[in-house]
């Protein structure tokens, strides 16, 4: 689950790490008071769920209160599109304004989990204010790595390695110890996924200053993080998937016109793989999960009809813990119950199948049955209704 | 023969107490499983299904002599629940529980090195259906009788693409020594690289099907495993050919988020140490047919 920046900077600041003086602002009169707060001058910084937001007009430096309300004027409402959101943009509702810092250099500074090691790993760079990627890319003599050992944590000498290898001199070696093992301790304490800092600058005078912050928590660990639970912000999401998420439902929106109700994500995964072989395209990813009623598969056709483009909706069910009475009962009720008019087709295996393809048969209802995984697929970029031209 | 459970393999059902473990435990009894109790903290000298029931691991096991544990405990004592059963004996522990935090898992696994090889704890899952060798016995959730006792191997991380695969070639005559679900989640107890190592040791199977996905550095480990030590064939399938990088597809592990994280980039190292990789889902029987077919005739 991802946060805004300056709740990261919030996060982070309470654990020691130095953020610049800014507040979050609602409004743009609201965001000319927090530029007068930090003294007239100051950066407006558009607050979504996405880097790059400098390069997409997001982020400004204003040498007034005035101008500050007026960048924000301009930013509030609007979909901001970067190059991690894709064309559709992200919306902007809360702005962050912030002191303007004197930037002499930029560092790069992340902590991740890394699956090798299964163990945090600290991934830092002299060379900063570039996503990682195009870093690993155009410079990646310059990353440094190091892995922690959860029993023992961040060590002060580790740190200080990592601050003397990445050029650091004097007062900022002590700086940098403190940062890292701030970070360190935010990421083991708050269940959290990803750590970023980046850039971390070294100001004109010599100090280090968290510039920007993004934050990511294991969505798993949520149940005892309920101060990290309260900060999701379901309109920084894919409709589709916010309403998943409040339907428990595991759903990935994607760009296609299949629409898919699955049970087991390597299943999911595999029949989606199936479908673009066949040669169609899936709108969705949904792994409907172990156990699930009539009721629950009625509320995955729903989410799933939720996307306009769906023309069709392949349903895969291999039943181990599920049933295959319970899940045909679910689509014949989700036929009534949804006024669904769209083709489905419908694979059934595993526990009690031969009861659901009965109650499937004895519906009277126009569904296609399928009995293979293969089968399925073909059946469903058949069934298209608007057949996207071949790429 | 076969991996990990054979019907002599003596059982512990942790969370048997439970709706959800009663039911399955119930299965695991009528496939010939040897259930011979279950823990629940606090239940301790009740009896579910004719079975004894303890307050903790290390009862259990003084009493039964149990070396098996399968874990139905929710998200929040998953963790402590393997690390008990590590620590009371138990060799081999497989824990179908979803939604465990990823510290959690890294505590585990840090845990279990505490132990001396000969007497350290072998973890399947957690995110998985678990392990079953066909007409002996299993510990999980699968349906028993889609799979055919014979001579294949299956390690896999998705549940229900392990079912499809078994069902695949159980319609080509094909059967299964184990089938091993090592789960979805970033860190797991068991790898790819681990269980193959245990199938290439069994006298009981000859080849093996590996199911792998999106995300995680675990089948190019495998792919090295099975170019440097393996004797028996591999045929493989990667799924999330379609998947889009930088998004979590249902399991917590499957993301792209690295350089060799892509269904295309591990098809390309498992073909390179010599496995055989089915080009769809829908023809994993068909391709382990072929193999199979190729390994007699040579």
């Amino acid at each position: 689950m991802d946060i805004h920046e300056y709740q990261a900077k919030e996060i982070l600041a309470g654990f020691g790490v130095p953020v610049p003086k800014g507040g979050v602002a609602w409004s743009p009169e609201q965001a000319a008071f927090r530029a007068r707060e930090v003294g007239g001058r100051a950066v407006v910084k558009a607050q979504i769920h996405s880097g790059g937001r400098g390069e997409a007009g997001g982020v400004k430096v204003c040498k007034t209160e005035a101008e500050a309300q007026d960048f924000a004027a301009t930013l509030f409402g609007r979909q901001l599109a970067t190059k991690q959101t894709g064309p559709q943009g992200k919306s902007v509702y809360r702005v962050w304004v912030e002191e303007a810092t004197d930037i002499a250099r930029e560092l790069y500074l992340g902590f991740v989990l890394d699956r090798k090691s299964e163990r945090i790993m600290i991934v830092a760079s002299a060379h900063g204010g570039m996503e990682i990627e195009d870093l690993a890319e155009e410079d990646p003599e310059s990353l440094r790595r190091m892995v922690i050992d959860p029993a023992a944590g961040l060590l002060e000498f580790q740190a200080r390695e990592l601050a003397f290898q990445l050029g650091l001199k004097g007062k900022q070696i002590g700086q940098m110890v403190t940062v890292l093992r701030a970070c360190y301790r935010a990421y083991r304490d708050l269940d959290a996924m990803m750590v970023e800092i980046n850039p971390l600058v070294i100001t004109g005078a010599g100090d280090l200053v968290a510039l920007d912050a993004k934050m990511s928590f294991d969505t798993n660990a949520l149940f005892r993080r309920p101060q990290i639970a309260a900060l999701r912000d379901p309109g920084q999401q894919d409709p589709r998937e916010a309403m998943a998420a409040d339907n428990g439902l595991a759903y990935v929106g994607l760009d296609g016109d299949i629409g898919c109700i699955i049970n087991g994500a390597g299943l999911a995964m595999a029949t989606m793989d199936m479908i673009k072989l066949a040669g169609g395209e899936p709108a969705n990813f949904l792994d409907i999960g172990g156990g699930a009623s009539p009721e629950r598969v009625c509320t995955a056709f729903r989410n799933v009809l939720s996307d306009p483009k769906v023309g069709v909706i392949l349903v895969n069910i291999f039943a181990g813990i599920n049933r295959c009475d319970w899940i045909a009962n679910g689509v014949v009720q989700a036929y009534r119950e949804v006024g669904l008019t769209l083709p489905v087709v419908v694979r059934l295996a595993g526990t009690n199948v031969e009861a659901g393809r009965e109650i499937l048969r004895s519906s009277g209802l126009p569904i296609i049955a399928a009995d293979t995984l293969a089968e399925a697929a073909e059946a469903a970029v058949a069934a298209r209704p608007h057949p996207i031209a071949a790429e | 023969m076969a991996i990990l459970i054979d019907e002599t393999t003596k059982v512990l059902v942790q969370g048997m107490s439970g709706r959800i473990g009663q039911f399955h435990a119930q299965e695991m009894i009528e496939a010939g499983t040897k259930v011979v109790a279950g823990v629940t903290p606090g239940k301790g000298g009740t009896t579910v299904l004719n079975r004894p029931q303890f307050d903790t691991v290390r009862e259990a096991v003084e009493a039964t002599g149990a070396t098996a544990s399968l874990l139905f405990v929710p998200p929040p004592a998953a963790a402590d629940a393997m690390m008990e059963a590590a620590d009371a004996g138990i060799r081999t522990a497989v824990c179908v529980t979803d939604g465990i935090p990823a510290q959690d898992m890294m505590r585990v696994k840090r845990f279990l090195r505490r132990y001396p090889r000969d007497r350290k704890m072998r973890l399947i899952g957690p995110n998985c259906a678990g392990v079953i060798s066909p007409g002996k016995g299993f510990m999980g959730i699968m349906p028993p009788h889609i799979y055919m006792p014979g001579r294949v191997g299956i390690v896999g991380r998705s549940g229900t693409l392990g079912y499809e695969a078994a069902s695949q070639m159980s319609a080509l005559g094909i059967g299964v020594s184990t089938s091993v679900g090592i789960g979805g989640d970033p860190i797991n107890g068991s790898s790819f690289r681990d269980i193959l190592e245990l199938f290439e040791a069994d006298p009981g199977t000859d080849a093996v099907m590996m199911i792998g996905e999106i995300g995680g550095p675990q089948e190019a480990e495998a792919a090295a495993f099975v170019r440097d030590h393996m004797t028996k064939p591999v045929v493989a399938y990667v799924a999330g050919l379609s998947a889009p990088k930088g998004r979590q597809m249902g399991h917590a592990g499957a993301i792209i988020s690295a350089f060799g994280e892509s269904a295309q980039e591990k098809v390309e190292l498992l073909s390179a140490a010599g496995i055989t990789v089915a080009p769809n889902p829908s023809a994993m029987g068909a391709t382990m047919a072929d193999v199979l077919g190729r390994k007699a005739a040579a």
